[in-house]
């Protein structure tokens, strides 16, 4: 349940010429629609009946109605998992965004020099997320890192170990990893641009940074809108990143809800409340993929006018 | 068995985690290495056994069933050894399908306490009365984690892990002071050897259960063992003791005045960066579980072999209550009889315990592998390299009025994450004393 894919866009009823091609499209979606259904909804339910359950991971399953939701929503730690969960979204959304969009319009110039650079940005989407933690846990440490290793002071922080710190930390390395998957995105929608468009600014006498928020901004509103709800999405399920670098610590700062559910659940054996907070992750996803698609306005306007 | 007990824990949570794919694994055997045929209570004439497998422990383990059944060809044991994780599932959900194994290897407290409620394991007390001798050549404090409720529900076998405080001799040689032999003493250290840029105390602070040695250690100094065997026994309020809030301020004096290096909170055991710490003299002082030895030996160079490495027991606390000769760690391994086992299963098993698991070969197996057997009079095993070590280690845990058991191991696993979580908070200055009480009578009991 972790990957919910973002909400199909609604498409309109097709016409009644149109019937007989619409039939066999359907049939195409059927192997994806089989996929998510046993990979997607089945367990869905499942966490949704055992949150109404008693369950030790071992022994029996009691079915106990709503002790579980009970415990949970009255516990302290789900307030705070929600806050910390937030926090994280939106610290990295407002590093990411500017920075992926600045990469990708570069990026999308045709140079050759460009081009190289661009193979480069993307060396982090090759490496899993768990590697990646390892090296900066090890890089970080405030004993045998790098401050230590290059004899820069300033280095020597306590990185992970002080609340205030780390949740930047984890911040950084999230855009560390993210930032060239959404340049990507950004790179591809800014080259779709029409050219006569730039053309035409640059006529009219508009200076770079003019064009920049007249016309590229504008243009490549859909894709900020499709790369922040992965962004903001995706931020729900952080776990292996959390995990290994400061496993929620120091205390619980940085302790976001896919890791209170893993503590619940595994650490201290109440597969119940893991349950509940399962269903609210899913319920805070669609809620914000919903939102966001709202925010970007009806769809049917053109991106073209006045083109 | 240098490191087992770090395995056990680090490996807890992930082997939790396998509980979740139980039915995915039910699918298909994940092929543990069967050596009998037994399987669950199998047949009337042998019993089966069922461990942990993996080095040090297997081979030693399957040479004593291989003694035991060249002297009992007629009555024989068919053991099955599973790895770490797999092992506490399979174990659990054995027991609770009815199809347990004559002797379940287990780690006492907690998880035993489980079987005894469930009236899954044979009371032993009155075969250890009859069969005083076979006792009598067990160390006493081992017995405390298998014993539940006053009665004796398991054998202690294998090796025990007492909690020492280790030390770096070259730095405190290097800064002019002596080993601490009071709490006072170690707080009076902690400017000193500040002053010369060497954290006193490493501690991994992100694992928790580290943290986790200190209180044990400072609650036992403060207030003896009364408290937390009260905790353990489920009284409500057990840890409103005064001297529980007298310890959590100490502890969290200690980390006020600096007390342990830089950055402990997210300094990890697994990777053995707080043993680094000390051999690389970055460190004065750890407290830490026996089996650092081993990794301090493994890795630490010629830090052990130039006799740079100190031990002791943990020191006492000025006017506390409890005996100095105290410790905390894994007084041992414990193997239980299953009360669904025939009678000539448990007749076979009780003969096990009482000639192959106390005989000389089984004592001579575990000190071979570093360990210090929970069998009495094994000094004169301990020769060469380290045998001063093995001695100490003896002796701090024959001398033990008290052995307890390392609190999470103890617990229910519900009440150890809490109490986890609140320690690491407490050292994180996050939560006060008070806070800490509070919490943690909540789940008293659960």
């Amino acid at each position: 349940m972790t990957a919910l894919a973002p909400p199909a866009v609604r498409v309109k009823e097709p016409t009644a010429a149109g019937r007989g091609r619409s039939g066999s499209v359907a049939w195409m979606a059927l192997p994806a629609m089989l996929m998510f259904f046993a990979f997607g909804i089945i367990p869905l339910l499942g966490v949704l009946g055992l949150s109404f359950t008693t369950w030790d991971g071992i022994g029996t399953i009691h079915f106990t109605g709503l002790t579980s939701w009970k415990a949970e929503l009255k516990d302290p730690e789900l307030p705070h998992s929600l806050l910390v969960t937030f926090e994280i979204m939106i610290l990295s959304w407002l590093v990411q965004t500017p920075i992926s969009i600045l990469i990708g319009v570069f990026l999308a110039a045709f140079k050759r020099y460009r081009g190289f650079l661009a193979v480069l940005y993307f060396i982090p989407l090759l490496l899993s997320s768990v590697a990646i933690s390892i090296t900066y846990k090890a890089l970080l440490d405030p004993n045998f890192g790098l401050g230590t290793g290059l004899g820069v002071g300033f280095l020597n922080q306590d990185w992970l170990g002080s609340s205030k710190l780390a949740i930047w930390v984890l911040v950084f390395v999230v855009s560390w990893q993210y930032v060239p998957f959404h340049s990507l995105i950004y790179q591809g929608a800014v080259r779709q641009i029409p050219v006569s468009m730039l053309e035409a600014a640059q006529i009219d006498g508009a200076g770079r940074l003019r064009q920049f928020f007249s016309i590229t901004l504008p243009q490549i509103k859909y894709t900020i809108i499709t790369s922040s709800t992965l962004m903001v999405v995706g931020s729900l399920t952080f776990f292996d990143l959390i995990y290994v670098l400061t496993n929620g610590g120091p205390g619980d700062s940085t302790r976001a809800l896919a890791l209170e559910m893993y503590r619940k659940g595994f650490m201290a054996n109440l597969m119940g409340p893991a349950s509940a907070i399962a269903v609210i992750l899913v319920l805070v996803g669609l809620l914000l993929a919903q939102l966001l698609r709202r925010l970007g306005g009806r769809g049917d306007e053109s991106q073209l006018e006045g083109a | 068995m240098t490191n087992s007990s770090f395995s056990r824990r680090n490996f807890l949570g992930l082997a939790a985690g396998a509980a979740g794919a139980a039915a995915l694994a039910a699918c298909g055997s994940s092929g543990p290495s069967n050596k009998g045929g037994t399987s669950g209570g199998g047949s009337s004439g042998s019993a089966s056994y069922w461990s942990l497998s993996g080095e040090p422990g297997q081979p030693i383990r399957q040479a004593a069933i291989d003694r035991f059944n060249a002297a009992n060809p007629s009555t024989k044991i068919a053991p099955t050894f599973f790895a770490n994780d797999d092992y506490k599932q399979k174990i659990k959900t054995a027991i609770g399908a009815g199809q347990a194994p004559t002797m379940i290897w287990g780690w006492g407290g907690g998880g035993l306490k489980s079987y005894v409620d469930g009236g899954q394991v044979v009371d032993l007390t009155d075969w250890f009365g009859q069969n005083a001798a076979v006792k009598e050549k067990i160390l006493p404090s081992s017995f405390g984690a298998a014993t539940v409720g006053g009665k004796i529900y398991a054998m202690p076998i294998e090796t025990v892990q007492p909690i020492v405080l280790f030390y770096n001799k070259k730095v405190f040689d290097q800064v002019g002071v002596q080993p601490p032999q009071s709490w006072g003493d170690m707080m009076a250290l902690v400017p000193k050897f500040k002053a010369k840029n060497i954290a006193p105390f490493s501690l991994a602070g992100q694992s928790r259960w580290t943290n986790m040695m200190w209180l044990e250690f400072l609650l036992d100094r403060t207030a003896g063992s009364d408290v937390f065997n009260n905790v353990f026994a489920g009284k409500a309020g057990a840890w409103s003791d005064p001297a529980v809030l007298d310890m959590l301020t100490k502890i969290q004096d200690l980390v006020k005045a600096g007390g342990f290096e830089k950055g402990f909170s997210s300094v990890v055991a697994d990777q053995n960066a707080d043993q680094a710490l000390l051999f690389t003299g970055k460190a004065a002082m750890m407290l830490h579980g026996s089996w650092s030895y081993g990794i301090q030996k493994a890795n630490g160079g010629k830090f052990v072999s130039s006799g740079g490495l100190g031990w002791m027991n943990f020191p006492p606390v000025e006017g506390g209550k409890g005996d100095p000769s105290n410790t905390v760690g894994n007084p041992g391994q414990y193997l239980s009889i299953s009360s669904k086992a025939t009678a000539a299963q448990q007749d076979i098993a009780k003969k096990f315990f009482s000639t192959t698991l106390v005989d000389d070969q089984e004592k001579a197996g575990w000190v071979k592998s570093g360990g210090v057997p929970v069998l009495t009079n094994s000094d004169s095993l301990f020769t060469g390299d380290d045998a001063q070590f093995l001695k100490d280690m003896s002796s701090i845990a024959s001398k033990a009025k008290v052995f307890a058991q390392s609190w999470d191991q103890a617990l229910s696993p519900t009440a150890a994450d809490t109490l986890l979580d609140n320690i690491s908070k407490l050292f994180q200055l996050q939560i006060s004393p008070q806070q800490w009480v509070d919490n943690m009578n909540g789940v008293i009991g659960k």
